[in-house]
């Protein structure tokens, strides 16, 4: 007889928290928001205290090999929806409940309370990230990718105007074709290899012959082809930079999270789907990977030299971020991938701080409320938000310069943050290929990109940050609030610690990685995951 | 048969990215439903075309795979058309707005030229 144990329960907290939490506050209006964002809170928190007990567990050897799953309603595995909680979910978990933590409290005073339902919105979007990272069938993928653009396409609204507004028109059209091209991929799979589970696909993938290999390589490139427009990869990223910079800064903040769903979910599959010498269809897609994220780098490179406004500039350094990711997974290395996780946690981070300290800056430039006034009378916003006022920090200019330049630090990957060490790993990697393996041409070319970039985001960053701190001296420093200040404070410190504890987390990093580069596991543990039985009545 | 509802799809998805690429918001928007017609479309024929095959079996029988149509296909068509329904619908909400705060139906928010 096999009972489940309640802590294996713990793989739905991600998913069902916040939707409880979200339907919760669907129906309260505008004036509860305090209320509301109360919930929020200890939501995202109950989601930061799973994270992390997900990763104790599956770093501390509760399940076999590191693979948590959860068989929903009883259905064994190919039949029902699997859930999986490994090493790196357990990360992206982590990542996501500390990335909407610090969202969150930066709502707190004036975004949360515009429009009237953002907490709600908020919370959906993290239920369907948090789904992406745990399923394993791929049309429920496809489920939680559209709660999670369906609440996005809402929360890019959020403090509706004019930009936004022609920023998000492009961005749910870009989105909603993306979707229809994930529907035919998934589509094309099942019909070829009968299955959506993951795991089983996996496992039979490797048995198929020659022809039916072409039709689900097809239909993986689609598939590929949907999660490369989340990730920004170019040509298809183009819509990346408009809509970072129009959406107000927690939004911003977590789409740059959404890009990085994008990147997991490719490399979950091609890891699982397409390991290298796995039957017909291995090693299929790597080299487009590779060379597709090293033309993103140039294109990310060459937008932040270009581009004027900090959000747009934000919107690039994430596509850069992206290449370098998307070329360390196509180059199909797992040390590499160990190090390019690394880099995946810190330059979001990065980016994320960045976007919201911007509009701090902001308030440099055009001191006081000036911004909301247009969003509040679009609104009729009665109760409109406190202004920061006598409650503020001192040594403000201080506060933003030193913040701008650790961001500045981090995203171009300069000592001693955590930047430089992420990607100092990626560079040990690529030379260091293994017992006399020649290093390949292509590791000269990405690495030389990715110094060719770190140096370009120095020289943009400066130039900013010339034209802001002391192009602008002699004006009065802005006021901010502590809620504002605090959840930039608290990524950068991340960083810091990142940078500290850099031994144990690579450590982590290095189990994930090799985690993922045995599908054998996944397909033994997912398929043969017992079904619990019910007790037989007295 | 399969030929002409391969053809049929084909036709259909191709005018639909035609219309994506026009300049007016509603052009993209009937663009974009006539592709997730397409798209359903191709998830339900995924499960092969079949005359004269319940997809479901009465209660209580063993059933033999080889008389029923696959029935997953057709679960995760209605998924899509629901879903496809949302968001459209959100779209138009959106493109409603737009043309409301911008006074013009073109993609860029601005007349070309203006």
């Amino acid at each position: 007889m096999t009972t489940l144990p309640w802590l294996q329960h713990l793989l739905l907290v991600p998913i069902l928290l916040p939707l409880l939490c979200g339907a919760v506050m669907a129906p309260l209006t505008q004036g509860y928001h305090r209320l509301k964002f109360v919930l929020g809170y200890v939501s995202v928190l109950g989601m930061l205290a799973t994270a992390l007990v997900l990763i104790a567990m599956t770093d501390g050897g509760y399940w076999q090999d590191g693979i948590g799953v959860y068989i929903a309603a009883n259905w064994q595995a190919p039949f029902g929806i699997a859930l999986v909680a490994d090493r790196l979910a357990a990360l992206m978990l982590l990542l996501s409940a500390v990335l909407g933590l610090a969202a969150l409290h930066f709502a707190m005073l004036r975004w949360g309370r515009i429009g009237v339902h953002f907490h709600t919105l908020f919370q959906f979007l993290l239920m369907g990230i948090n789904g992406a990272f745990l399923t394993h069938d791929l049309f429920n993928l496809f489920v939680f990718f559209e709660v999670m653009l369906a609440s996005s396409y809402g929360l890019v609204l959020h403090g509706y105007n004019a930009e936004r507004l022609r920023a998000s028109l492009q961005y749910i059209a870009m989105n909603l074709a993306a979707s229809l091209l994930f529907l035919l991929g998934t589509a094309l799979i099942y019909a070829v290899a009968g299955t959506l589970n993951m795991a089983d696909l996996a496992a039979r993938i490797a048995t198929l012959s020659a022809h039916d290999a072409g039709l689900v390589k097809i239909g993986a490139a689609v598939l590929a082809l949907a999660f490369l427009i989340k990730s920004a990869m170019w040509p298809l990223g183009f819509w990346l930079p408009t809509t970072y910079a129009a959406a107000s800064p927690p939004v911003a903040a977590m789409l740059v999270l959404m890009t990085k769903v994008g990147a997991y979910a490719i490399l979950r599959l091609w890891l699982l789907l397409f390991a290298p010498g796995a039957g017909e269809a291995g090693g299929f897609g790597y080299d487009a990977l590779l060379y597709g994220g090293m033309v993103t780098i140039v294109f990310g490179a060459a937008g932040m030299l270009a581009s004027d406004s900090a959000g747009r500039m934000a919107g690039y350094a994430a596509t850069v971020s992206s290449g370098t990711l998307l070329a360390a997974i196509g180059y199909g290395q797992a040390s590499l991938v160990t190090a390019a996780l690394y880099y995946l946690v810190g330059s979001t981070l990065a980016v994320a701080a960045f976007l919201l300290l911007i509009e701090l800056i902001e308030r440099i430039r055009t001191p006081g409320s000036a911004v909301l006034a247009v969003t509040m009378e679009a609104w009729a916003v009665e109760d409109a938000p406190i202004e920061p006022v006598g409650r503020g920090i001192p040594a403000t200019m201080a506060f933003l310069g030193l913040s701008f330049m650790a961001c500045a630090l981090m995203i171009s990957g300069l000592p001693p943050l955590s930047g430089f060490v992420a990607k100092f790993g990626l560079f040990h990697a690529l030379l260091n290929p293994g017992d006399g393996v020649p290093v390949r041409t292509a590791a000269w070319v990405l690495m030389a990109l990715v110094i060719a970039s770190g140096l370009v985001a120095v020289l943009s960053m400066m130039r900013f940050g010339v034209r802001t701190f002391w192009a602008t001296a002699g004006s009065a420093p802005p006021r901010l609030h502590r809620s504002e200040v605090l959840p930039v404070a608290f990524l950068l410190a991340l960083s810091v610690f990142m940078t500290v504890q850099a031994s144990p987390i690579f450590a982590y990093l290095g189990r994930a990685s090799a985690g993922i580069h045995r599908p054998a596991d996944y397909v033994e543990r997912v398929l043969h995951e017992p079904m619990v039985v019910r007790k037989e009545g007295p | 048969m399969e030929l002409v509802i391969a053809i049929a799809i084909g036709i259909v998805f191709g005018s639909g990215i035609w219309l994506v690429l026009r300049p007016r918001t509603f052009q993209v928007l009937i663009g974009l439903m006539l592709m997730s017609y397409a798209v359903n479309l191709f998830i339900f024929i995924m499960g092969r075309l079949w005359v004269d095959k319940a997809p479901l079996t009465p209660a209580g029988t063993v059933p033999d795979p080889a008389l029923v149509a696959d029935p997953l296909p057709q679960a995760l068509v209605l998924t899509a058309i629901v879903i496809g329904f949302a968001t459209t619908a959100l779209y138009l909400v959106v493109m409603i707005g737009a043309r409301g705060l911008t006074g013009t139906d073109h993609v860029d928010g601005r007349e070309p030229g203006a």
